[in-house]
């Protein structure tokens, strides 16, 4: 074979990140918490995938989990976090420091509020540059950081800042810019807009979808709010109590959900626009973690709950690159009427 | 109900090294509006705007610097002729403690805004206590009543809890219940949903719905998620920088915003539905807070149809457009 074909095309059908049956409990004094319960997803390069769900659903224990930064009661009782052909979740610190910010970073909600308040803005991402050996010399550090800046909406005067003169939505572009710096191939998003008033929720969406399509950035979008959801992601994964209950292409999710909680989390969010209809929440609250309820852990709130659901943890239904884990999916059949799942189980 | 005449808050900061204030920042700043009776008003904005101000002026949480908060009851039967008009800025003593009777409060956090040392019995309770209504026995009947309305049912297993025994979502129940006991004219809730998980929210939110309609409640709901002040509220109005830009009822504002200011924040509004595309939001620069104001309209430096008459004129005063539907701004 000839030495110097180029083998990028291969490399873009690998995947940037593979999540493969994630569990992890937290040790507390009233009981494990069984915070993510086999929890697996893929990761195409450049595509941006969204996690939603309520407190308490996993979705931050999963985040922290993929730069392996848990906190000294959690515990990894198994799972695989695979970039390329290397799982993080085996590697020692020393190894792990090639991988982060490198080759995958994270921005989360108070990422604003945790720039070192003594030092310049610029300055930070200066030495994180420097830190993990992303350019040769500081001055090459400075213009990266220049044009990262760029990349993030915020004009080339703000680098020499303080965090304290900056408003919360700047503060939060730098920590994007800071998560950028290494161009990595993976970056985790967890409620970067939550806490920021809408007009500037917006401006960030927009750059960050630019900057990922020009650097071809994979991403995991965590949050609540199924509105930026439907606009960042490509893929969809909803989560309940330590478990991923749902995958597909966001369209698809939306569309057609397949779990009935999909569907209700779907149904609790008023909208500005189209028609006024009556919001219908779900009764109770999301399940304790320590005593997980048996059978489905949706079942004490779900609307389609049967016996077999209080016993038996539910199968996975798949319908292409769609699935769910539900005794009774809501599913549409090819005449485009809604039957229960359980006359779709044969037809797969 | 309720009429607001150029209200005005004005907080001092100090700057200087002796800590003289120097620079106000003008929370609220000429304020008007009105609270029909059962006319919901959704008060939204970003934050800043000083929408939190007004709903604390309104139970008078806070003085107002000026103007004019005009209070009639409502009549107490139909036919019967309400309250006369009252200034509820300048009212003092136990003109007070009856004005509390009519106007209530509930807050955005649910876990810091009830004592976590009293039982939900004594929390529900403390307004109708302070009040002189009824004995002890009649109160726990009235708590357990409206226990069981909101929706903590039955109202016996909740009587004697402490707030860290219940949800979030519990808690603003009590919270709704203790607002609701003493049956006041109106409530101000200021983000009463924003911290709770999003299945919940559809439950208190259609609780209050219903609440308006059985006790006879009007909201002045501060919020800034426009899609919740559209579901509760008839009418919406826009806050910016301490100044209301625009006001109309909720479907015409939605559908025919008017000033650059309102076109912009819902525009920015992320929709739900994947592939939608939205509009540019068409605004320039970044928010700040409204400190020693020049006397020029407040949205002058980030409006993209500014121009030389809004440079050189007063901040433009609200008027009508249509019908109900009145706007701030020189160019509409």
């Amino acid at each position: 074979m000839d030495a110097s074909v180029d083998l990028a095309p291969c490399r873009l059908l690998r995947p940037a990140l593979v999540v493969e049956d994630l569990t992890l409990r937290y040790l507390t004094r009233r009981g494990e918490v069984k915070a993510v319960d086999g929890v697996s997803f893929t990761l195409a390069p450049g595509q941006a995938l969204g996690l939603v769900g309520e407190s308490g659903c996993g979705k931050t224990s999963v985040a922290m989990s993929l730069m392996k930064l848990l906190p000294d009661n959690a515990r990894l009782i198994r799972g695989r976090v695979l970039l390329g052909e290397h799982d993080l979740l085996t590697m020692t610190e020393g190894e792990l420091r090639r991988f982060r910010w490198r080759r995958i970073s994270m921005v989360f909600q108070a990422a604003m509020n945790s720039l070192d308040p003594v030092y310049r803005v610029g300055e930070q991402i200066v030495e994180a540059i420097e830190n993990h050996n992303c350019e040769d010399s500081r001055q090459q550090a400075r213009s990266r950081v220049s044009r990262l800046f760029g990349l993030v909406g915020l004009e080339p005067q703000m680098v020499d800042r303080y965090p304290h003169e900056l408003s919360g939505g700047m503060r939060q572009r730098v920590a994007i810019a800071m998560a950028l710096a290494c161009e990595p191939d993976v970056i985790i998003a967890d409620e970067i807009t939550t806490a920021l008033d809408v007009i500037v929720q917006d401006r960030i969406l927009r750059e960050l979808r630019l900057i990922q399509n020009d650097l071809q950035m994979s991403m995991v979008y965590i949050t609540h709010d199924m509105a930026v959801v439907a606009e960042v992601t490509d893929r969809l994964g909803v989560m309940y109590a330590g478990k991923l209950v749902e995958m597909g292409d966001t369209s698809e999710v939306f569309g057609q959900p397949l779990h009935p909680y999909t569907e209700a989390l779907l149904r609790s969010f008023p909208s500005i626009r189209g028609e006024k209809l009556p919001l219908i929440g779900l009764p109770g609250e999301p399940p304790d973690l320590i005593q997980t309820p048996p059978g489905c852990r949706f079942h004490p709130r779900c609307p389609s709950a049967t016996e077999i659901c209080r016993q038996k943890v539910p199968p996975k239904v798949q319908i292409g690159t769609h699935w769910a884990d539900c005794w009774h999916p809501l599913a549409v059949t090819a005449t485009g009427g809604r039957v229960p799942g359980d006359q779709i189980h044969g037809a797969n | 109900m309720i009429r607001a005449e150029s209200l005005t808050k004005l907080f001092p900061i100090s700057r200087g090294r002796f800590k003289r204030a120097t620079s106000l920042v003008h929370a609220v700043d000429g304020v008007s509006f009105d609270l029909p009776r059962g006319q919901s008003l959704g008060l939204v904005g970003e934050s800043g705007c000083g929408k939190t101000t007004i709903g604390k002026l309104l139970v008078k949480l806070l003085e107002p610097t000026s103007g004019r908060i005009l209070f009639a009851s409502p009549p107490a039967k139909s036919g019967d002729a309400g309250g006369e008009s009252v200034d509820i800025a300048r009212i003092k003593g136990a003109t007070v403690r009856n004005f509390r009777r009519h106007a209530q409060m509930i807050f955005q956090d649910p876990y810091e805004s009830m004592n976590p040392r009293r039982v939900v019995l004594d929390t529900v309770a403390e307004p109708l206590q302070v009040q002189g209504i009824g004995a002890s026995h009649e109160r726990l009947d009235l708590v357990s009543g409206l226990l069981d309305r909101v929706g903590l049912t039955p109202a016996a297993n909740f009587l004697f809890r402490h707030p860290h025994e219940l949800s979030g979502g519990q808690r603003q129940r009590v919270a709704i219940a203790r607002a609701l006991v003493v049956g006041p004219s109106y409530v101000v809730a200021d983000e009463p949903t924003s911290m709770l998980d999003v299945s919940i929210r559809a439950g208190i939110m259609n609780l209050m719905l219903e609440l308006a309609q059985t006790q006879g409640v009007t909201y002045l709901l501060v919020t800034h998620d426009l899609a919740v002040a559209r579901y509760m509220c008839q009418r919406i109005a826009v806050m910016y920088r301490g100044k209301i830009v625009e006001v109309g009822a909720t479907e015409e504002l939605l559908q025919d915003p008017l000033h650059p200011y309102t076109r912009a924040l819902l525009s920015a509004v992320p929709v739900p539905i994947p592939g939608f595309r939205r509009q540019e939001v068409n605004i320039k620069g970044d928010a700040s807070a409204a400190i020693d104001p020049p006397e020029r309209c407040r949205f002058y430096d980030r409006c993209p149809l500014a121009s030389v008459i809004c440079l050189n004129s007063p901040h433009p005063t609200l008027a009508e457009k249509g019908p109900g539907h009145q706007v701030a701004c020189h160019l509409v």
